[in-house]
């Protein structure tokens, strides 16, 4: 029942900020009561019952993550096993003989799937789009409560291009919010020209107003903090006085830019941290900002050049399509993880021989942490002094953390974890249609082939789906029957939804065995209690960034 | 193809003389080779199509002694449509016409073996459909009712006893079943084959690869034909040309419309199951899973009519014989779901082909047949909308009798070609129809169903201003007629949901206008009538009116006639009121399915004369009914004219002013029997007066009425009309209008003779009422038309069309009895004591209703407003 391939997903106590989406589409919900506390969460999926008092219900804290493994479970577990919700559970035994079977309406479904949509078209000028770009869609789905991924997308205005990413967070969000708020600027900041940067400074200093950099295209609900903006805009400006300073003189290199943005951005919040903030709030802010983590895939589109600054293991990939009107796709990042040999490798060479041994277990690092690279999470990279300092001068809130308290086994020689982005550069050509950026949730349910497909087909609208001819082969009508059920259910589920990204994760989530969206899978899965929902699927978010053909065809002339 | 190469093989066996004739064609492909033998230079009848329609109708005119008829066929003998035909020969059809049709085919194609020598297939296998819904059971007893009166055998019977029939059906979803055992199955090429050969023998001369570009006519009349061979001079030409049939018609430079339009249309084929089927296995039609399912070599046969079906060939395009077009198993998908609930255990059957071939359809799904308006000699056959096998028999002798006697042993209105115009020809209008019409095939068949595609076509000027206030729409020759209105506030069911054949929603809606109808005044825009105006210098149009009109029309100035147009054994060929509007001058109002119809039999009626002129003003004028008892005072109001029965008697015309309009010719007649007016008005008026009528009328207690109120009344007043009560087939003297002839007016009328006759040695029908008796409105299935009607228990005919009376609160039927020997069967004469001394019921759907039967309309219906001088100055009692 349970898809989680073995125990792998551990319970970090997050504090939950916001009602969870689910809660609100459902209008009678039947709410399964989990019984996570005190067992082992494989099992879960097998030993659960229903509950029809969910207000009575949600007080339970939050648990599974994706990208820890934390060993001290039961001693853990016994602190957040609150006794009311054990009286409760036995109060509403006698629900679970009879479980209400609940399905969400297709209405319903879309309303959840649609919550957090968001289309942004590049506008024409003169009816003529001249960027490569036509526009992108995207979306999220939580599983986590709340949501850990972010995403972010902004124009660059000071130099050309577009700025497009996903992040995934864990151990908390705090990580991917302030990366997907800050690292397109450090990105941006890494690109200007040194005149403008001049320019900017004098404004600031002057007190004038400063010149836009980045034009955001947000969804409302992707939030900025307001209370950090003078703290980040302070160590922005640091950075950007250091590059006014170190004056190469040469032309940005986009390929060094993300880099050095992606570094410069990581030390930030590392040193954030370390010196601490006299505001109690931000203090707080900061160090969960470095203590939890976040991956970060950003593609830096203009003209033909498209580079991906990847670290971490969400992926970028881009649509193909052939001559034949197939679809292909073609990856332009690496996982850093433990599946990529390279990664394990580097990994290695990086600390003794002697920690061979205890670097990469059970495909983690140390054991622990599931990407090989991240930003944040300074549990891998400060010493232990460090860290032992940090959480002692730190907070209460800090202290009482069991996680943060924790160091990592056979921690020697850190730092461990790098935020290091691997930087692929590929020149568009026609054929290149789209490109998806997505978080593991999507990468984990779907193969990138099919990815390519469906966006492929959703974009072009056709189905390249030949038309079926019996001709000289041997075909059952119980055969052609099904074939044809599911050619069906391929075109309309593609009626439903006006966003690539929302398509692909209809597709994600309630995929049957055929390929095909199936309605009640996709309710089931759906109508989850939050609890529960992180056993079966990861937090999805995903980009789909579609190209102009006629303008990359146009500078691929201009080149040659 | 297998098929065709099947009947290929037998069609040159059975015939050496053709075999001779065609060999060398056939050998090579599509090179044009020398023909052995030429085209005659002239002929009697030239048929174009050698399809099931284009043989049919040269075997039954051979038949009939004609011998000079030639056949051209521009691919090869039944290598289009009819090649592909799935080839079930179906009797359950739901109009009687058409059910007589497939009876008579199915009865030829049993003996044509015999005769012909050509093997054609034929098994009697029998039919079963099935009904997966009450409704639908309801509409096959309907059918299963008139099967039986027609002696053909037709059993209603449970989903267990389907299962006895055939085993493969899966039962669990069906409510009942109509069987009817004498349905057959028949190759269809090698039965059009079959009929060739016999038609051959007859003296038929057939030619192959012979393409007919067009038929020259002069002076309205059909001369000739053009062909890529050459031309041929002839008398008639018949268009057999099927699904290019419209094209053909247009290919001339005087076109002739046949509006029709091709679909794709699917069937699968599967090879044989491991025990292979019995070639007698019934054959399965499920309408509600949109199929049909025949045994075929072992294996089956399944097609069906889906939902979102494919016109092609909109823009034209002809082509010899049709190739296999493309097969679409994602359209075909649903109907494959569908086969494979009704029979799961198909599941592992092979499948063999996926057949693609083209339809055509009409905007009424009924065929098209008869003599173009346009040009004489000029007959067509064709639009079968899928049923060209089940028809092809029937609908061939019908024409063929149509060219030799003038008209064909069966009232074929329902089919006429010229209940069409050159409305009905739009390419768009079709395309968008035919996409209507072929998922109707299957769909449920309930009284009162209206056409959605297609629409808005013809409206009344004052159309906006009547949807505003609630209009629900009908449609009748393309003209918009509202059915009632709905009043603000009221919600009728959907479209959908409104398909009954029990009370329906706008029951006392209609009651309350027909209410106001009978106390007060109400406004129907009758626009849609068919008006022409006949005037000539001298006396021209007198004279050649009284010869085609029964009643005497020599009348004072300002009378109007209720007259008959009669044909020469005394039918009607249309009803309508005449009046004279001056010596030399007569406006004439007919049904508005008559406009083609009506025009056309007078066009080739009236002398040739330049100073007889005839004019369709139909466009010209608004027709605004005003029924009830207060219309006299809302006219006098308006006029300042007295309108009582002194000034204003009935059945009398005058032009006069209402409110500011001038030049309105204002008719005391409202096609009812209520009292009240008609006002012909100008159309650049018509906004004016009603505007005037409407505000003049609000302190009378006016409201807008429909047709379904007029309906109620005319029917519960005993009034016939033509197309619905009346036919070609009916004399004034059958439906008690003797009154409306007038036998002495001195002058020789059409039909006249025939009339006389009846007068003498009495009718052999009689146009009843019945006044149902122990029918609940509210519980009991409404009448319709086309019930069988029982006298002591045995059949006597069928209704022609019913109402609900809201005077009587009983249901009306009108119909017509007949008296047949009870051990000959021979026809009898009714006499009125016949009728009176019978105890009636009425046939629905299998369940009788006591029914009392009246010649004549309850005198209480016309209370105290009857005045006695309108009563004598008509001379009849019904208006």
């Amino acid at each position: 029942m349970c898809v989680c391939p073995g125990p792998r997903r551990i319970a970090i106590p997050v504090r939950s900020s916001r009602l969870p989406l689910l809660s609100d589409a459902m209008p009678a919900p039947a709410h399964l009561f989990p019984l996570i506390r005190n067992c082992e969460i494989s099992r879960i999926g097998s030993t659960v019952c229903y509950c029809h008092h969910k207000h009575l219900c949600c007080l339970s804290s939050h648990f599974a993550h994706s990208h820890f493994r934390y060993a001290p479970q039961k001693k853990f577990a016994a602190l957040y096993r609150p006794k009311e919700h054990f009286n409760h559970f036995i109060h509403t035994r006698d629900y679970a003989s009879t479980p209400q079977r609940f399905y969400l309406t297709p209405s319903q479904v879309n309303s959840i799937l649609k919550a957090n949509e968001y289309s942004f078209k590049v506008p024409e000028f003169d009816g003529k789009n001249v960027s490569s770009v036509l526009g992108f869609d995207s979306n999220q789905l939580p599983a986590n409560a709340p949501i850990e991924d972010r995403r972010s997308a902004a124009t660059c205005l000071q130099t050309r291009g577009m700025l497009l990413g996903v992040f995934d967070g864990h151990a908390g969000c705090a990580c991917a919010q302030a990366v997907s708020e800050r690292l397109f600027y450090y990105i941006a900041v890494s690109l200007l020209p040194h005149e403008t940067l001049l320019e900017i400074e004098n404004a600031v200093e002057s007190g004038r107003a400063l010149l836009p950099i980045l034009q955001w295209h947000k969804h409302p609900n992707d939030y900025f903090s307001k209370e950090a903006s003078k703290l980040y805009f302070n160590s922005l400006r640091t950075y950007w006085q250091e590059l006014i300073d170190l004056n190469s003189g040469e032309t940005t290199d986009v390929r060094e830019a993300l880099i050095n943005a992606f570094k410069r951005l990581d030390n930030d919040i590392s040193l954030e941290a370390q010196v601490g903030d006299p505001n109690s709030f931000l203090n707080y802010l900061v160090l969960r900002v470095a203590f939890s983590g976040a991956t970060a895939c950003v593609a830096h589109v203009d003209g033909i050049d498209l580079h991906i600054a990847n670290t971490g293991d969400s992926r970028a990939m881009l649509g193909v399509q052939e001559e034949d009107g197939s679809w292909s796709a073609v990856n332009l990042s690496y996982d850093h993880n433990a599946q990529n040999e390279r990664e394990v490798e580097r990994v290695k060479m990086e600390h003794p021989k002697s920690e061979e041994k205890s670097l990469v277990k059970q495909d983690r690092l140390l054991g622990l942490l599931m990407p090989f690279r991240a930003f944040g999470d300074v549990k891998f990279k400060w010493s232990i002094e460090l860290q032992k300092r940090v959480v002692e001068s730190g907070p209460d809130q800090l202290n009482d953390n069991e996680y943060t308290k924790f160091i990592p086994p056979n921690y020697f020689t850190p730092p461990y974890l790098t935020a290091e982005p691997e930087v692929i550069h590929h020149k568009l050509r026609p054929q290149d249609k789209f490109l998806v950026l997505a978080t593991d949730g999507l990468w984990e349910t779907m193969h990138r082939q099919d990815v390519a497909r469906i966006v492929g087909e959703y974009l072009t609208g056709v189905h390249h789906q030949q038309p079926i001819a019996v001709g000289g082969y041997k075909v059952t009508l119980g055969q052609m029957h099904g074939l044809l059920t599911e050619r069906r259910a391929r075109i309309s589920s593609v009626f439903e939804d006006q966003n690539a990204a929302t398509h692909l994760i209809r597709h994600a989530v309630g995929n049957n065995e055929f390929g095909t969206v199936d309605h009640e899978r996709l309710s089931k899965m759906l109508s989850l209690p939050e609890e529960l929902a992180r056993m079966y699927r990861d937090d999805i978010t995903i980009i789909v960034v579609q190209f102009n053909s006629h303008v990359i065809g146009a500078y691929q002339n201009e080149e040659l | 193809m297998f098929l065709r190469l099947l009947s290929d093989i037998q069609w040159r066996a059975a015939h050496p003389k053709w075999r001779r004739m065609t060999s060398s064609q056939r050998s090579t492909s599509t090179t044009a080779e020398p023909h052995p033998v030429s085209l005659p230079a002239q002929a009697q009848v030239v048929i174009c199509g050698g399809g099931i329609m284009g043989t049919s109708v040269a075997y039954h005119l051979s038949k009939m002694g004609l011998k000079d008829i030639v056949l051209l066929e521009q691919g090869r003998l039944a290598a289009g449509t009819t090649r592909f035909c799935a080839g079930i020969v179906s009797t359950a059809r739901p109009m009687s016409v058409e059910l007589k049709m497939a009876h008579y085919s199915n009865k030829l194609y049993q003996q044509l073996e015999q005769e012909t020598g050509v093997q054609t297939g034929y098994m009697k296998t029998g039919s079963i459909s099935l009904a997966q819904t009450q409704d639908r059971l309801i509409s096959l007893k309907r059918i299963a009712s008139s099967l039986n009166v027609m002696g053909i055998p037709c059993e209603i019977i449970s989903p267990k006893e389907v299962l006895q029939f055939h085993p493969l059906i899966n039962v669990h979803d069906l409510v009942g079943a109509m069987y009817v055992p004498e349905d057959a199955l028949v190759s269809s090429a090698n039965v059009s084959l079959a009929l060739a050969t016999a038609a051959s023998r007859n003296g038929v001369q057939i030619h192959e690869r012979t393409c007919v570009s067009h038929v020259t006519i002069q002076k309205g009349r059909v001369t000739g034909v053009e062909t890529d061979r050459g031309r041929i001079q002839c008398e008639y030409f018949v268009n057999c040309a099927g699904q290019w049939a419209y094209e053909l018609g247009h290919s001339g430079e005087e076109p002739v419309h046949i509006p029709l339009h091709a679909c794709e249309h699917f069937y699968l084929l599967t090879h044989p199951l491991k025990e292979p089927l019995s070639s007698s296995l019934p054959t399965i039609v499920d309408p509600d899973g949109r199929i049909y399912i025949r045994n075929w070599q072992g294996g089956i046969l399944s097609g069906g009519f889906e939902k979102n079906p494919k016109p092609l060939f909109t823009e034209g395009r002809n082509q010899l014989e049709i190739q296999n077009l493309q097969e679409d198993w994602d359209h075909f998908g649903p109907l494959l779901g569908a086969l494979l609930r009704r029979m799961p255990g198909l599941e592992a059957l092979q499948i063999m082909q996926l057949v693609n071939c083209p339809e055509s359809f009409t905007p009424d799904m009924r065929c098209i047949m008869g003599e173009s308006p346009t040009a004489r000699g000029y007959f067509v056959l064709a639009g079968m909308n899928s049923a060209g096998i089940s028809y092809g028999g029937g609908a061939g002798k019908y024409l063929a009798e149509w060219i030799v006697n003038g008209y064909p042993s069966e009232n074929v209105w329902p089919l006429d070609l010229k209940r069409f115009g050159a409305l009905q020809s739009s390419r768009t209008f079709l395309r968008h129809r035919v996409m209507e019409v072929m998922p109707l095939m299957c769909d449920l068949k309930v009284p009162r169903w209206d056409f959605q595609t297609g629409r808005q076509l013809r409206t009344s000027p004052l159309y906006d201003r009547l949807d505003a206030q609630g209009a629900r729409w009908m449609e009748k020759h393309g003209f918009e007629r509202v059915k009632y209105f709905v009043p603000p506030g009221s919600d009728l069911l959907d479209l959908d949901h409104s398909k009954t054949f029990y009370k329906p929603d706008w029951f006392d809606i209609v009651g309350s206008e027909v209410k106001c109808c009978k106390e007060a005044v109400c406004v129907i825009d009758m626009s849609s009538f068919t008006k022409f105006e006949i005037s000539s210098t001298g006396d021209q149009a007198l004279e050649s009116l009284q010869y085609l009109f029964s009643n005497d029309l020599d009348v004072p100035v300002g009378h109007v006639v209720h007259t008959g147009m009669l044909n020469e054994k005394g039918g009607y060929e249309n009803d309508c009121s005449i009046a004279r509007l001056s010596k030399r001058s007569f406006f004439m109002i007919s049904p508005t399915d008559q406009q083609v119809h009506c025009w056309t039999w007078l066009k080739n009626r009236l002398p040739d004369d330049s100073n007889l002129v005839m004019e369709d003003v139909t466009w010209k004028y608004t027709a605004l009914n005003l029924i009830g008892p207060r219309a006299v005072d809302v006219l006098s109001e308006l006029s300042y004219a007295p309108m009582t029965a002194e000034h204003f008697p009935s059945l009398f015309c005058k032009e006069m002013s209402v409110g500011y309009a001038n030049g309105i010719r204002v008719m005391s007649i409202t096609h009812t029997g209520e009292p009240g007016f008609v006002l012909y008005i100008p159309i650049e008026y018509a906004l004016h007066v009603y505007n005037e009528v409407m505000n003049m009328g609000q302190k009378y207690g006016i409201r807008n009425a429909g047709y379904y109120a007029l309906r109620s009344l005319r029917i519960e007043k005993f009034f016939a009309f033509w197309g619905q009560d009346l036919d070609a087939f009916t004399t004034p003297m059958e439906c008690g209008r003797e009154f409306q002839v007038k036998l002495d007016k001195g002058v020789e009328f059409l039909g006249q003779e025939a009339l006389w006759e009846q007068k003498q040695n009495g009718v052999y029908k009689r146009f009843t009422m019945f006044i149902l008796e122990d029918h609940d409105t509210d519980m009991d299935l409404w009448p319709w038309w086309g019930e069988p009607i029982f006298r002591n228990g045995r059949y006597v005919g069928k209704t022609t069309s019913s109402a609900y009376s809201y005077t009587l609160e009983r249901h009306v039927c009108l119909g017509f009895v007949h008296h047949f020997d009870e051990k000959t069967g021979e026809e009898l004469v009714v006499t009125t004591d016949f009728i009176n001394q019978g105890e009636y019921e009425i046939d629905i759907a299998g369940q009788r209703f006591q029914a009392k039967a009246k010649l004549y309309p309850f005198s209480s219906l016309f209370t105290q407003r009857r005045r006695k001088d309108e009563v004598e100055l008509s001379g009849y009692q019904r208006e």
